[in-house]
């Protein structure tokens, strides 16, 4: 299973038969265990990775920490649903140190991840606090650096 | 040829490498799509060039001791006994060298006596018959078969070895076979080679690359272990080919001489490299990991895809080649890899490179992308259906 997990965080794209072959498996027994995977939301879904400088497209990223009081009972899980639920965040993650919450929050621009912080993240209940650090530039995401040409080491045609 | 009288004769005589002339042609060529090479295609993990990195700017630049650096050679004794369970005094039993092939080269000068003759399980790495001619031995083959999983019968031992048999080559995992040898393949013949009194010299570079159990070195078995000499180096376990750091565990006596030469001809390995090699046996470990399972994996689908396509093809339990029969096309080795790279423009080894019982097979290396594979399998069996 960890193998299977393996090469498909790092290629969601691989075709089964492929998948098969790699892991000397029938294409019916992948097939079966990618379904299951997916059903006991372990592979909780499939993305893309875009350099979307490169796109020329305009979208605005930010780091947000987020201090908040727990709540009896439910401690932070309660308001962690509650700030999750809002499709601007992209990820969300209690963390140790000097705030609770680690959000990213992606907008189409600066003005509308201000919005987002100002008018719905800030005033919800429990968040007593907000530190917004804008992202200038993204050099690697998941795992894939988006600079071109940083290594060209070179093997030649036939060794022995 | 100027000089060919003049030369050394053993020189002049050298076959040049099958590898080289096959070489010599597909780099006239362009848009060669290749799966020659005999290299990993991971980039050296970060962590290990930047050890070399640091050394260069700390000034780490000057000679070492001949043995190589104490700290290392520390490592390659601790990795030997965390890996494979088997014990070497960092300070009496090693020499750090440059590359392997640096080791086969002082390990058969210092045990070889004029006209000793060096079994050569073939088919075999190019290197090993030409270093043991250049040492003034004389190579006796003997057949690795398929049928037999490309591994060392007793049969086969004791078939060649005479009065003046001084050595044997071990190198399983093997290149171009990818042949191994398990704890009871080597009972069969542990015997037969403590009779004879040979030195068992065991090229052990693909064994973090063993795909089925774990990887056995003949060293285990004490009643000889005096007498085998463990080569192993850094170039395939870290991907770190460039950088030439190998090694030589052996008895203390073989160690001393062994030493002469390597303080004559090289003096010390590299002295970076050595550096980036002990950040590499003492922090790598997750990195062989990695590695290993994405070759497991590659291994998995070529040959699968191979025997598809008509080549029949053993399924190899270590290295990263495989080494499929082409008896079916009825063309000898080089003739086929000729005639693929002139159609297709894809770039295989010969199996005649590593010795006359590689004919009928060629060298096919996984160590490519999944994309590049699949490219040039697509071009195979074009070739192959024509």
């Amino acid at each position: 299973m960890k193998e299977l997990l393996t090469l498909l965080e790092n290629n969601a794209r691989y075709e089964i038969k492929d998948l098969a072959a790699l892991l000397n498996e029938s294409e019916e027994a992948v097939t079966d265990e990618i379904r299951a995977l997916e059903e006991r939301n372990i592979i909780a879904g499939y993305h893309t990775i875009i350099n979307w400088d490169k796109a020329d497209t305009e979208i605005s990223k930010a780091i947000i920490f987020v201090n908040c009081v727990p709540e009896r009972e439910s401690g932070y899980d309660k308001i962690a649903r509650k700030i999750a639920r809002f499709p601007e965040v992209d990820s969300l993650c209690l963390i140790s140190g000097k705030a609770e919450f680690l959000l990213q929050v992606n907008g189409r621009n600066m003005r509308e991840v201000s919005n987002f912080v100002a008018h719905k993240l800030a005033p919800t209940e429990g968040v007593n606090g907000t530190e917004t650090m804008f992202i200038l530039k993204e050099y690697k995401s998941n795992g894939v650096c988006f600079e071109e040409n940083t290594e060209d080491g070179e093997r030649l045609i036939v060794t022995p | 040829m100027m000089f060919e009288e003049e030369i050394n004769q053993v020189v002049r005589y050298i076959k040049p490498s099958g590898i080289r002339k096959f070489f010599d042609i597909a780099k006239t060529r362009k848009n060669v799509i290749s799966l020659g090479v005999g290299e990993p295609d991971f980039i050296t993990p970060w962590h290990i060039r930047e050890a070399a990195i640091y050394a260069i700017e700390k000034g780490r630049t000057f000679y070492t001791g001949n043995k190589g650096l104490l700290e290392l050679r520390i490592g390659i004794c601790n990795y030997y006994k965390r890996r494979f369970n088997i014990s070497y005094d960092p300070e009496a039993n090693v020499i750090v060298t440059v590359g392997g092939s640096e080791a086969i080269d002082i390990i058969l000068r210092t045990v070889l006596k004029p006209g000793d003759e060096v079994i050569l399980p073939t088919p075999a790495y190019v290197a090993y018959a030409a270093i043991i001619e250049m040492a003034g031995g004389k190579v006796v083959e003997t057949e690795l078969t398929e049928e037999n999983e490309f591994k060392l019968t007793p049969e086969a031992l004791s078939k060649v070895i005479t009065d003046k048999t001084k050595a044997i080559i071990l190198n399983f995992p093997g290149n171009p076979t990818g042949g191994i040898m398990t704890r009871e393949d080597y009972a069969k013949i542990v015997p037969i080679l403590k009779e004879h009194d040979l030195f068992v010299i065991t090229d052990e570079i693909y064994a973090e690359l063993t795909y089925e159990g774990k990887h056995v070195s003949i060293a285990e078995f004490d009643e000889i272990k005096d007498r085998v000499v463990v080569i192993n180096g850094f170039s395939k376990a870290y991907s770190m080919t460039g950088y030439r750091v190998g090694y030589i565990l052996a008895h203390k006596d073989i160690v001393s001489m062994a030493l002469k030469i390597h303080q004559y001809t090289i003096m010390c390995a590299t002295t970076p490299s050595q550096y980036a090699a002990i950040e590499a046996v003492n922090n790598g470990d997750n990195d062989i990991e990695v590695m290993f399972t994405s070759f497991k994996q590659r291994r998995n689908y070529i040959v699968k895809e191979l025997n598809r396509i008509g080549l029949k093809t053993h399924m190899p339990m270590g290295a990263f080649y495989v080494f499929p029969s082409i008896k079916i096309t009825g063309l000898k080795s080089e003739e086929f890899c000729e005639k693929l790279l002139n159609e297709e423009n894809l770039a295989l080894v010969p199996g005649n490179a590593f010795g006359e019982a590689g004919e009928g097979y060629v060298r096919i290396s996984y160590a490519y992308s999944l994309d590049e594979i699949k490219q040039a399998l697509a071009k195979l069996e074009n070739f192959i259906n024509k």
